[in-house]
Order: C-alpha cells, then sequence, then structure tokens
C-alpha cells in the first residue's frame, strides 16, 4: 500500500486517460438503446401528451384544442361502459388467478411424479399466440357446434351462447385470459417457493405443523414478495387485454358494447375511426389508472 | 376439476391433428395455403422475430454492461431516462410511432414490423442485473492484463451471461412471434403481414370453416413451441443451475 502510495501521482494520471477512454466505451455501448428509446419511445410519450390536447386529423394536421379531448372523455358514456368491463376483467381474473397459480405452484412444489411433464404442460399456454388461442376458444365455445355446448347438451342441458349472451361473453373471455396466464404466474411462484431454505420448514415441523399450517405460516408469508411481484404484473396486463377480445368478439356480436375494453376503445378511435387526439387521451387515461394502481399498491406493500 | 379443464384445454389444442381424418385435415391445410399467402405470412413472422431478437439482444447487452460495469458522466441519469420507458404502458407510444413510421414511408413494409421493437428498456434493465452479478474482479483482471472494454465485453462479460441471455432471448422471441396490435396498426396488405393478424382475417372470411381455423392456429403457434422445447432442453440439460437462473431471469431478479 505504501509503495501504491508514493506513486499516487501516475497512478491518477494514468487512471483519469483509463477513465475517458472508458467514457467513450460507454457511450458507444449505451448509444443504440439510449437513442432508440429517445426515438420511438420518450419522444413518442411526449408527443402524445402534446396529441392529447389536439385534435388530429386523418392527415396528421394537429389543431390544438385545449381540454376538449379530456371534456369529451368524462362525457362519454363509451369510456365509462369500456372502464368498467375492465375493471371488472381486473377484479375477477387477478384474485382468481393469482389463487389457480398458487394452488398449482404448491402442487407442483410437492413431490408428485411427473412435475416436470406438468410445469411444461401448464407454461405451454404462455407461449402460445393470443390470436391462435382465442380462435380454439372460439371454436370450444361455438354455440351451435363448439365441444362445451355439446358436452352439455350430451349431460342434458341446454346450449349456453358463450359468447354472444351479454351477460357470460366477459366471463368466457376472462376464463381464456387465466387460461393463458395462470401457467406463467405459476411458474414464477413456483421459482419463489424452490428458492425458500428448506430449513424454515425443518424447524416448523420440528415446533409440530401440519402441512397445511406449514403451507400458510411458512410458504405464504415467504412468498410475499413473489405474490406481490405476480399481482403487479397481472393487474398491469389485465388492463391492458386486448389480443384475446379483439379475436373472440366481432363488431357484429350482441355482446360487444359488454366486453369491450378500454385498450379497444382506444384502438378503434386512433385506428379504425382515426380520432388519435381523442384516442391520446384515451391512453394517458389509461396510463393514470395504471400509474395509481401501481402507486397504490406500493404504499400498501410498505405498510403491510 | 381445475386440473383436468386445464388438461383437456391443453389437449383441445392438438386436438385437429388426431380427431378430423387424414385426408379432411390434409384439405385443411391445402386450403389455408391457398386462401392467404400463408408461406410469406410465416416468412414475415419468422424474419420480424428473428431480426428483432437478435438485434434487441445484442443491443440491450451493450447498453447493460455499461450500466453495470462502467462509470461515465450522467449514467444515473441516462439510466432512470431509460427505466421511465418501463413504467408506462404501450398503448401511450402507438400513435406516434405509428406517425414517424408512416413519415419514414414505411408504412406497410416488412421493417415497420419490428422497427420500435429493437430497442428495449426491459431488456437492458433484465441484463444490466445479470452484469451486476458478475464479480468485479475477473474484469479488473482482465483490464490490467491490457484488454479494452470491448475486448472484456465481449471474451468475458458476454460468455458469462449466458442464463441472462437466454431468458431475454425466449422473452423477445415470445413477444414478437405472438405480438398483435403493432402490425395490425402498421401494416395492411396481407403479404406484409405477422402471423397473429393474418389469423384474425382468415377468421373474419372463413367464418365457419372450423378445420381452416384450427389448421392456421395450429401452424401458428407449431414453431414457438417446438423452439420453446428446444430451450428447455438446452437449459435443463446443460446445466442444472441454468433453469434456475432463467427463471429468475424471467421475473426480473426482483430481490
Amino acid at each position: 500500500m505504501a509503495e501504491g502510495k508514493s506513486k499516487t501521482g501516475v497512478v491518477k494520471k494514468r487512471a483519469s486517460k483509463r477513465e475517458k477512454k472508458d467514457w467513450i466505451a460507454a457511450y458507444i455501448f449505451i448509444a443504440p438503446v439510449t437513442l432508440g428509446l429517445l426515438v420511438f419511445y420518450i419522444w413518442p410519450f411526449i408527443q402524445n401528451i402534446w396529441f392529447s390536447f389536439n385534435e388530429v386529423s386523418k392527415f396528421n394536421v394537429a389543431t390544438f384544442c385545449g381540454l376538449a379531448n379530456y371534456q369529451k372523455l368524462f362525457h362519454d358514456g363509451e369510456v365509462l361502459r369500456t372502464f368498467g368491463n375492465t375493471l371488472k376483467y381486473v377484479v375477477v381474473t387477478v384474485p382468481v388467478g393469482l389463487f389457480l397459480s398458487i394452488l398449482i405452484a404448491a402442487l407442483l412444489n410437492s413431490k408428485i411424479k411427473g412435475t416436470s411433464l406438468y410445469r411444461t404442460l401448464y407454461f405451454l399456454p404462455s407461449v402460445t399466440m393470443a390470436a391462435a388461442v382465442a380462435m380454439v376458444w372460439k371454436w370450444i365455445y361455438n354455440e351451435k357446434m363448439g365441444i362445451l355446448n355439446s358436452a352439455i347438451r350430451a349431460l342434458g342441458g341446454k346450449g349456453i351462447g358463450w359468447l354472444t349472451d351479454p351477460k357470460i361473453a366477459l366471463y368466457s373471455v376472462m376464463i381464456v385470459g387465466l387460461w393463458m396466464s395462470v401457467g406463467y404466474n405459476m411458474i414464477i411462484l413456483l421459482a419463489g417457493m424452490q428458492g425458500i431454505s428448506k430449513s424454515y420448514y425443518e424447524a416448523a415441523q420440528i415446533d409440530g405443523a401440519g402441512p397445511i399450517q406449514l403451507f400458510f405460516k411458512v410458504t405464504i408469508p415467504l412468498l410475499t414478495p413473489t405474490i406481490f411481484f405476480v399481482m403487479i404484473t397481472s393487474i398491469i396486463s389485465g388492463f391492458q387485454v386486448f389480443d384475446v377480445i379483439y379475436m373472440m368478439i366481432g363488431k357484429t356480436n350482441p355482446a360487444y358494447a359488454n366486453t369491450q375494453t378500454v385498450v379497444m376503445l382506444f384502438y378503434r378511435q386512433a385506428f379504425d375511426y382515426g380520432y388519435k387526439g381523442y384516442a391520446a387521451a384515451i391512453s394517458i387515461l389509461i396510463f393514470a389508472v395504471i400509474m395509481l394502481v401501481t402507486v397504490i399498491q406500493m404504499i400498501g406493500q410498505k405498510n403491510g | 376439476m381445475i386440473l383436468t379443464s386445464f388438461k383437456t384445454v391443453g389437449e383441445a389444442m392438438q386436438i385437429p391433428p388426431t380427431i378430423f381424418p387424414k385426408k379432411f385435415l390434409t384439405d385443411a391445410y391445402s386450403s389455408i395455403v391457398t386462401a392467404l399467402p400463408f408461406g410469406r405470412v410465416y416468412l414475415n413472422t419468422i424474419i420480424s422475430t428473428v431480426v428483432t431478437t437478435v438485434v434487441q439482444v445484442l443491443f440491450c447487452s451493450m447498453a447493460a454492461y455499461a450500466f453495470a460495469r462502467i462509470e461515465f458522466p450522467f449514467k444515473n441519469a441516462i439510466f432512470v431516462l431509460v427505466l421511465s420507458v418501463l413504467m408506462v404502458p404501450g398503448q401511450i407510444f402507438l400513435i406516434p410511432q405509428y406517425r414517424i413510421v408512416q413519415s419514414l414511408g414505411l408504412l406497410d413494409t416488412i421493417p415497420a414490423l419490428f422497427l420500435p421493437n429493437l430497442f428495449s428498456a426491459f431488456g437492458t434493465f433484465l441484463l444490466r442485473q445479470f452484469f451486476m452479478s458478475l464479480p468485479k474482479e475477473l474484469e479488473e483482471a482482465a483490464l490490467l492484463d491490457g484488454c479494452n472494454r470491448f475486448q472484456i465485453f465481449r471474451r468475458i462479460m458476454l460468455p458469462l451471461t449466458k442464463a441472462g441471455i437466454v431468458s431475454l432471448v425466449i422473452f423477445t422471441a415470445k413477444f414478437a412471434w405472438n405480438d398483435f396490435m403493432w402490425p395490425l396498426i402498421v401494416n395492411t396488405s396481407m403479404d406484409k403481414m405477422t402471423l397473429g393478424p393474418a389469423l384474425s382475417t382468415l377468421q373474419g372470411q372463413y367464418t365457419t370453416k372450423y378445420p381452416m381455423q384450427m389448421a392456421g392456429a395450429v401452424m401458428a403457434v407449431i414453431l414457438i413451441i417446438v423452439l420453446f422445447f428446444i430451450f428447455q432442453m438446452v437449459i435443463c440439460c446443460s446445466r442444472g443451475k441454468y433453469s434456475q437462473e432463467v427463471v429468475e431471469g424471467l421475473i426480473g431478479k426482483r430481490n
């Protein structure tokens, strides 16, 4: 150390030269991502906010219109309705999905035969394309010839309009959404469970805890960060559900009004009807709601 | 009950090849190829997925290394900027992105499919976590041996973060393959489309021809499933530790 100190002058000079070299290297390393994000994400974000105060015509001429879009937003029954549908979707799918994925993860975490096979089976739906999944489910749900109704009829029941009955359609869509997401969430939770040290379980067992107590007193508390993560991501993706509903519910479907989500509304306004300014305002609203949910949860987690 | 419901549905995905007689099946497949430029659509999806994955992983790993390991001015400010993109739902960017693509004259072209997806805040963040977990001594030793930053990156850091790279590849490939709204927005002609929106057209045009729709669905998912299995085998067989790391990578290594 003493020798090093006597030469600090030289070392420092060399270091700063190296530092500068490092800076240049670092900027070269980060340049593609940073510039790309600036051009395609950060600048668009700012632009989008600006658009929400404008009327944007088909030919992309933006004329300032102040808060008109937002005023329209809060008086638009469709916005309220689509938000209602989305909220319903989130409120049902998030708890149910969380429950199912924790349950399955717990089952797979215990030593049953063929775990890896089950794991793969459950994970598959989440790598498959939503559009394809929706198509298959649409066939299953088909009122006249789908296998679901054929099974019901074979048992002597009456066929149900799974996707056409306005009261049922949204729930049918939820089932598909759950089917696609449970596997992925389960894998994450399972990884969390496997990360819990065995010594906790051994200690609890010595104290006389049964398997159910072990689950509620050891697994669940130690899994809370993972559960929290899964919950936030599920809520956010629930708010943004699009593909499945777009594929399954056509514009002529009688249940159309009862299944449209905010992102659907955004898409229709922006790219079907061409009201890009209004659509921008809708997207800001989606952003605000998601932010709000995240902040509330952050606070909840800190207190909990 | 839930278990079986999942299983039967899982099997239901595979039903078309088994439930229909062979002749019927090939009919459905050949009619799908004539009804859509299916080969073209398939190729588009492959091109878009491969380009997105390769470029995104390269760019992200470069930036992630710099953010994790090199000190430079404004590092934190730039990183916060990158992270801020992560917090915003994707719809916010769509309209301006559409206009950018439009002003570049790229609407309804193949590059439009992947252009904005080449850059990812998520990937950068994910890989940064992996780079940060590597011991600093490795790099210091290499620096003393006279390696420059690029050599360190390519020869030492990149090979050591294989698990992170694999998880980002899986994630990105899956995302690009299954992307739905963006291709639907930027491209209109069928021969510039990817599989997702093409299926939606198929469904609209041949509402009652279920075997054909199923044939399309099967073809749309088959490649990504095969890819998934290959990756799984690579992950599981090469090293036991891998799979755990990859899963951790996928959930973003929260702790």
